[in-house]
């Protein structure tokens, strides 16, 4: 008997990751790292040393280039959940409106003004 | 004999309590979400609730994904706020009413669902954001809570129908419960918005106003949408609805009526909104 290797057939909404299991095994270490980020102590040791940080985690190189390149969609790709990057994202003050324009190629004005027309419709 | 006074729903966007910190209700951008508050505040002033049943969704301050209940009720005698990691100021300590949670759970139990019970329960910005626009003056909060937690973070989430199921059941509890308390049942989060991917920035004010109309009357309505459904029409974190449509449940299957109801885009990514609703008199 074959055994199954993947689970069912993902449904796909665009421009939407779901974070289903195939997410939260691929990016278990990256978010026990930013789950440690509720912890000023943890905030300051990472910005000291985000190599050596992302090492006692176990992040995969995939994982550490994206943080280091601060670079959402990528972390996102590497299993990322954006409940746990928030906190990655605020180490640099950035917040869902900077990030928002980022994933998006937007200038963070054009992204709050595109959330601003969605208002005034 | 218990009462339960009715529903108070709101938007808990983190960035809420940063402007509140800031001092910046009546600045132009925050102004329009703020004043939908007003009427919040002279209904609980004058209800004067003793107890807050509150169902929301932790973001990563009390659950990781090591162990992520679908449905988790608070059983401490304290839920103490906490750093969260990007600057919002701590609030003020809640108290539990611990007695009403046993009874909760003993209930919800008894009703087949399977809850997960926490006896130790940091509350994040989702619980704590709803108290400081509803009571902004307060030296501490004037209520005991009983937060009730849904996972919106890990799929597979808990379905809209199942939602409202437990949100029934405990409606069913409140209603055998033994003390002589006001109780406020509370939903916190929504509406639609979406934080993460090409789609960032979604908003979905057809589907919002489907919502806020149909949530009083008929709240079926909402579960005929599925939870990744609702994820495409409302947004990744448009899901918190379940939030509300949970609590609607707990108001039980009397007619309501609608005290007071705020919409604004944008605050945050977000579409905010506001709304109460009591038993019809």
């Amino acid at each position: 008997m074959a055994l199954a290797t993947s689970p069912s057939p993902r449904r796909v909404i665009p421009g939407t990751p779901v974070y289903d299991g195939q997410a939260a095994m691929k990016g278990y270490a990256l978010n026990a790292m930013c789950y440690s980020f509720n912890s000023q102590d943890n905030r300051e040791a990472y910005r000291a040393d985000p190599d050596a940080y992302c090492e006692r985690f176990h992040l995969t190189p995939e994982q550490r280039e994206a943080c280091k390149s601060l670079n959402v969609m990528a972390m996102l790709n590497a299993g990322g959940n954006v409940y746990y990057l928030a906190k990655l994202a605020g180490i640099y003050h950035l917040n869902v409106q900077d990030i928002g324009a980022q994933q998006t190629g937007m200038s963070l004005e054009a992204f709050k003004a595109m959330l601003l027309a969605q208002g005034a419709n | 004999m218990a009462t339960v006074i009715g529903g108070y729903f709101t938007s808990h966007v983190p960035g809420i309590g940063h402007a509140i910190a800031r001092g910046l209700k009546q600045d132009a951008y925050w102004k329009p979400f703020f004043d939908g508050l007003l009427p919040v505040q002279r209904w609980l002033a004058d209800k004067k609730p003793d107890v807050a049943v509150v169902f929301y969704n932790d973001h990563g301050l009390n659950f990781f994904l090591d162990k992520m209940p679908t449905f988790a009720v608070g059983a401490a005698a304290t839920y103490r706020n906490a750093d969260e990691g990007w600057g919002l100021p701590v609030q003020n300590s809640f108290d539990g009413h611990q007695a009403l949670s046993w009874h909760l759970i003993e209930s919800l139990v008894n009703d087949e669902f399977d809850i997960t019970t926490c006896q130790e329960m940091l509350v994040d910005h989702a619980v704590v954001v709803p108290f400081q626009l509803a009571y902004p003056d307060a030296s501490h909060w004037p209520v005991k809570i009983v937060p009730i937690a849904i996972n919106t973070v890990q799929h597979p989430l808990p379905s809209a129908k199942r939602c409202l199921a437990l949100g029934r059941a405990v409606g069913k509890a409140l209603a055998s419960w033994g003390g002589d308390e006001k109780i406020v049942v509370m939903g916190t989060g929504g509406l639609s918005h979406q934080l993460e991917g090409g789609r960032a920035g979604f908003i979905n004010k057809d589907y919002d106003q489907f919502c806020l109309d149909h949530l009083g009357p008929d709240p079926d309505a909402l579960t005929k949408h599925s939870a990744l459904d609702i994820v495409e029409l409302a947004g990744s974190q448009g899901i918190e609805i379940v939030n509300w449509i949970a609590a609607r449940g707990a108001l039980g299957s009397g007619a309501l009526v609608q005290k007071t109801r705020n919409y604004h885009i944008p605050i945050s990514n977000t579409a905010a909104a506001t709304l109460v609703l009591e038993p019809a008199a």
